[in-house]
């Protein structure tokens, strides 16, 4: 508050991006606990609704695994594109429209880039937990066959940038939230019913099997479930990992576009 | 600043949305430890230049210095330095109001002990240090205000840009607010400020511009435009006759000026009571009489021909 004008200060933070996670973090220390409920009630209440359930009426299982084993890998990334996408839609609406938190963050040092990465890796810490969540509630469940399922969290990772920096460039460029629903309507629920986590997208007629391979779950969906099976994936994981991490830069780039329009004025 | 360089140098600046211009060429240059005003009526390009001057708004033209760097070149080590108070406030409404200023305060790369030392030190000197731990949502207008100059300390800053301080606050509040402000300003920060209130102007603003239409028409101390651009004193009338118009010819002799406003006309002149007596033994019998002295509002009336708050 003195107005000497020499002293000295402590310049930028070293990793900007990583005081605006510290801000994310202060903020969900609040509501944490809602939030680790969730996390653990609902991979808990799917497993045994379809991995269960809907797996006792399955006898033969799928290609030589049960159905609860099956099912448990697709599951696992459906769970963290749920969190990604909902982490990154009214949020990131929110922070621009209502609250107006990124032009408050704007007046600072941090440049377009620190805001965007801080809030994204805020996004990738909920799917992290939420992932991890997974894997316990599945384990205890004896619906993991292999050790590798814990190569499934790297790849849910992956799959949340691949899914949650698109999101942020959509939410940050449309004018009213209703355009938030639309996105859960039009791709999130379709995505999650035909790219191959409740069945294999083998039993799709030709075209809409290749709608399925054009979204970034049927990549993670593959990898995950090779991974909870300890078997090889249908695709080479490369190839894979190459499509979804080009999911996560192009979505990076348009999303520091939007921003950029938005809080440079 | 030993140098004796202004912390802020405009020169021709100017600020274009697609074919709008709302900043038209305006030479600007603030002092260290000055208290500097931009006054004008809503739209006057204010805001516009706030945001330029505060680096998040490259300008489309002109020059523009701040702490002798260029904006678009030099925005986070100019940002790092300056304090800002937007016109709406964009605290974050479920924190608590500690963690408002101690998670701001890492942008800055300040520590967290020493950032939980300054919160606590800035709540005490915008009275709020009993509201900590409370939720920023139930806090009055005056108080998330009064948060937001306080987060607008934290980093220390050489330069406090305040967009509309008061806007939309009550007297009461206004006044605590424009308190804090003083204060600062005799602690020797540095402030600029937009207003289209006149009284703030007057009461915060060792130098002032007055804007209008993007473009500056004034510039001086308050006391300065004051003398130069309105008389000593104006004497207020209110006839209960349809129009003002109709009285408004017959008082052009009575002082240097008359101002004819829909609800009122406006005589200035250098010593009020004598002209009131005129206007009585000109046998017009208004219905309220007021003699006050000469503000701001008439230096922006006399050079705009309107009013600043309409």
């Amino acid at each position: 508050m003195t107005a000497q004008l020499t002293r000295d200060r402590p310049a930028l933070p070293r990793v900007p991006a990583l005081a605006v996670l510290e801000y994310h973090l202060v903020g969900y220390r609040r509501t944490w606990r809602a939030g680790a409920f969730s996390s653990f009630l609902l991979p808990t209440l799917t497993v045994l609704g379809f991995g269960v359930g809907v797996g006792a009426y399955i006898d033969q299982g799928v290609g030589g695994v049960s159905y609860l084993e099956w099912i448990a890998g697709g599951l696992l990334a459906s769970t963290a594109l749920q969190v990604a996408i909902s982490e990154s839609t009214w949020p990131v609406f929110g922070n621009l429209q209502w609250q107006k938190i990124y032009l408050g963050q704007r007046s600072s040092p941090l440049r377009v880039a620190d805001i965007l990465a801080g809030h994204l890796s805020f996004v990738l810490f909920r799917v992290l937990t939420a992932v991890i969540a997974f894997l316990l509630v599945t384990g205890v469940l004896g619906a993991l066959r292999s050790p590798w399922a814990v190569l499934a969290v790297p790849v849910a990772a992956l799959l949340a940038l691949a899914v949650a920096a698109p999101t942020f460039a959509y939410a940050a460029s449309v004018d009213s939230d209703s355009w938030l629903a639309m996105l859960f309507r039009f791709a999130v629920i379709p995505m999650t019913l035909f790219a191959g986590v409740f069945f294999p997208v083998e039993s799709l007629p030709l075209a809409l099997r290749w709608l399925a391979y054009v979204t970034p779950l049927w990549h993670a969906v593959d990898l995950c479930r090779a991974a909870v099976l300890g078997v090889a994936p249908q695709w080479s994981v490369i190839g894979h990992l190459c499509y979804l991490a080009a999911w996560a830069a192009g979505g990076w780039l348009l999303a520091r576009r939007v921003f950029a329009r938005r809080l440079v004025v | 600043m030993t140098t004796g360089r202004p912390l802020i140098q405009a020169r021709g600046l100017v600020k274009r949305f697609g074919d709008f211009t709302a900043v038209d060429g305006i030479d600007v240059e603030v002092s260290a430890g000055e208290a500097f005003g931009f006054l004008g009526p809503n739209g006057a390009g204010k805001s516009s230049t706030m945001r330029m001057v505060g680096c998040t708004s490259p300008p489309s033209g002109g020059e523009l210095h701040i702490l002798g760097m260029d904006p678009v070149r030099d925005g986070p080590a100019i940002r790092a330095r300056l304090g800002v108070c937007p016109q709406l406030d964009n605290l974050d409404p479920e924190l608590t109001v500690r963690e408002n200023l101690t998670t701001y305060a890492r942008y800055f790369g300040i520590p967290r002990r020493v950032a939980r030392a300054r919160a606590a030190e800035l709540l005490d000197f915008v009275q709020l240090g009993d509201r900590a731990d409370s939720k920023v949502e139930p806090l009055s207008g005056g108080m998330k205000r009064r948060l937001t100059i306080a987060r607008a300390l934290v980093n220390e800053p050489d330069i406090v840009l305040l967009d509309e301080p008061t806007t939309g606050l009550d007297p009461q509040a206004r006044h605590l607010v424009w308190e804090r402000l003083f204060r600062l300003k005799q602690q020797g920060v540095t402030l600029v400020l937009t207003t289209h209130y006149m009284d703030e102007a007057e009461q915060l603003c060792d130098r002032l511009v007055v804007m209008d239409g993007g473009r500056i028409v004034a510039e001086g101390s308050p006391r300065a435009l004051i003398e130069q651009h309105a008389t000593r004193e104006v004497v207020e009338l209110r006839f209960a006759a349809e129009s003002q118009e109709t009285f408004a010819g017959k008082l052009d002799a009575l002082g240097e000026r008359v101002e004819v406003l829909p609800d009122r006309v406006l005589v200035y002149v250098s010593d009020g009571d004598a002209a009131v007596a005129e206007v009585a033994a000109l046998g017009l019998r208004p219905t309220n009489v007021l003699v006050r002295r000469s503000s701001l509002e008439d230096v922006f009336l006399h050079l705009t021909g309107r009013t600043l708050v309409d």
